[in-house]
Parts: C-alpha cells; sequence; structure tokens
C-alpha cells in the first residue's frame, strides 16, 4: 500500500515537473520540435560564418577609420 | 569631432553584435526559425534610421532659427545616412517577409507606410538638389525636412497599428509583447541598435566634415580672386 502510495506521489510530483517543463519549454528555448540550424552549430561550421561576417565588417570599418583620419589630416591642414 | 571613444564604442558593440547575434540561443519559433536573428540587423535599421531622422529634424529647426549652413549640413548629412539605413531595412524586410510570410511584398501596412515615408525622403532630396541657391535650399530644405519627418511618424507607427498588420506590435498591439521580445534578445538588440546608430552618426559627420572643409576651400578661393 505503501509502495503504490510512493509509486503514486512519484507520479504526481512527475507531472508538476513535466508541467514546469512544458512551461520553461513554452520559453522556446528547448522546443525542439522546431527545425534550428542545430547541425551547423554542432559541427562548427557557425564559426566560418562569423568569420567571414567579421571580416567583411571588419574591412568596412578599417575603411571608414581611414576616411575619418584623411579628413582630420586635411582639417589640420586647413587650419595651419 | 575631436572625440573618438563612441568610434571605439560602435566598433565594439557591432562587433558584440555579430557574435552575440550569430552564436547566443535564441527562441526556437516555428515559421522564423534561425531567421528571428535578423532582429539584430534588420530592425535595428529602422530603429538607427529613426534616431537619425530624429536628430536630422532636430538640427533642421536649429537652422531655421540660426541660419548656420553647418546646421544644414548636419541636417542633411543625418538624413543621407538615415535614408541609406532605411533603404537597407526595406530591401532585408522584403527578403526576411519572402522566406517568412511567403512574398517580397504583401501590401503590410507597414511596408507600404516605409515605402511612401521613403519616397517623402527621397523627394526631400531631390528638391534640394533643384535649387541653385545654398540659403535657399537650406531653408527650404529644412521646412521640407520637419514636414517629411511629421508625415513618417504616422506613416510608419501610427497608421499600421491602427490596422492588422503582419509586423509584431500592430493590430491594435502597440509595442513589442513578451512573444517578440524577451530579456535574452533583448540583450543583443539594444546594444546592436546603439553600435548601427553609432555606425551611422560617424558616416554622416565624416561626411559633415568633408562639406565643411569644401566650403572653407570655396570660401579661400573667392578670397584669393
Amino acid at each position: 500500500m505503501k509502495k503504490w502510495m510512493v509509486v503514486f506521489l512519484l507520479f504526481i510530483s512527475l507531472q508538476a515537473m513535466s508541467q514546469e517543463k512544458i512551461e520553461i519549454t513554452t520559453d522556446d528555448y528547448q522546443n525542439s520540435s522546431v527545425e534550428m540550424a542545430d547541425l551547423m552549430r554542432s559541427e562548427g561550421k557557425i564559426y566560418v560564418l562569423v568569420g567571414i561576417i567579421g571580416i567583411v565588417l571588419g574591412g568596412i570599418l578599417v575603411y571608414v577609420m581611414h576616411t575619418d583620419r584623411k579628413i582630420s589630416k586635411l582639417e589640420k591642414k586647413f587650419e595651419d | 569631432m575631436r572625440a573618438y571613444w563612441w568610434k571605439i564604442l560602435a566598433i565594439l558593440l557591432l562587433a558584440y553584435t555579430l557574435i552575440a547575434g550569430l552564436l547566443f540561443e535564441v527562441p526556437r519559433l516555428p515559421i522564423l526559425n534561425e531567421t528571428i536573428r535578423a532582429l539584430y540587423f534588420h530592425v535595428t535599421m529602422w530603429f538607427g534610421m529613426i534616431l537619425m531622422l530624429i536628430f536630422a529634424v532636430i538640427y533642421s529647426t536649429k537652422y531655421l532659427r540660426s541660419n548656420d549652413l553647418k546646421h544644414d549640413d548636419i541636417a542633411l548629412e543625418f538624413t543621407n545616412a538615415g535614408l541609406l539605413f532605411g533603404f537597407l531595412g526595406i530591401v532585408t524586410g522584403m527578403l526576411w517577409a519572402k522566406f517568412t510570410w511567403g512574398a517580397y511584398w504583401s501590401g503590410d501596412p507597414k511596408q507600404n507606410g516605409s515605402a511612401i515615408a521613403l519616397l517623402i525622403y527621397f523627394a526631400y532630396l531631390i528638391l534640394r538638389n533643384s535649387l541653385p541657391d545654398v540659403n535657399q535650399r537650406a531653408r527650404i530644405g529644412a521646412v521640407y525636412n520637419i514636414f517629411a519627418f511629421a508625415a513618417f511618424i504616422p506613416l510608419i507607427f501610427i497608421l499600421p497599428r491602427l490596422t492588422d498588420s503582419l509586423h509584431p506590435g500592430s493590430g491594435g498591439n502597440p509595442g513589442f509583447n513578451a512573444y517578440d521580445l524577451d530579456s535574452r534578445l533583448r540583450m543583443v538588440f539594444y546594444p546592436a541598435i546603439i553600435g548601427w546608430t553609432l555606425l551611422g552618426a560617424w558616416i554622416s559627420t565624416l561626411r559633415v566634415r568633408h562639406k565643411r572643409l569644401e566650403r572653407k576651400f570655396e570660401d579661400k578661393l573667392i578670397n584669393q580672386l
């Protein structure tokens, strides 16, 4: 009898826990039924992408910085 | 112009946007899937554009009060950079829409509104260039810019909310609700807005400085004659 009681309580608590879990999964972070690029991430190819976009962004920023410096130089020339 | 800390901040924030935007965990939502990350690149374009246009309007009113052409330069160049962002925003939006809403253009109120707003602003640039006199150009441009901004806000914020729209925050539900944004997305989203806006401001100030140099150069030539 006691054993069944434990099983029953455990069952209830499990359900309670699973309900909590559902609440978290509705938080949508663990919802694995939705397809994401998990394979790409597990293979680490995402870092290749980060690298490539990073290089492009970095190149553009360096270009802007150089333009900034050029204009600063011209401004100095004019002040003299 | 001499302070450069904010340029470094822009670089750092953009680097963070890229790395966190691609690598951090995002909610797994149907239809959106990984494209939810476009939030950091598409939506931020619009926020950056609006911030830059607000700045431009402030300087347009300043010009009308002071008649100082420097203020007009700032208004013009911030509008230019804002329009660049707006154009990128609309193109990225179309690409995103194709794969989530099913079509590049679905006549969504916000899409139409932002397209009209962009056209109003393009007219601003054409109007300016059609006036040969510098002072007249600045004056009429400033007045038009204020009116353009006054039309822009209802077109992009108010009208889409009065009807059903595919965009979030529409259909009588103003702002971002819990479904659209949570604290984890905000952790990247807000820095991204600041980063992109600072980049836009950087480019704008470069062009403002270039314009000032050009004017100085012209003055010098005239004085030499």
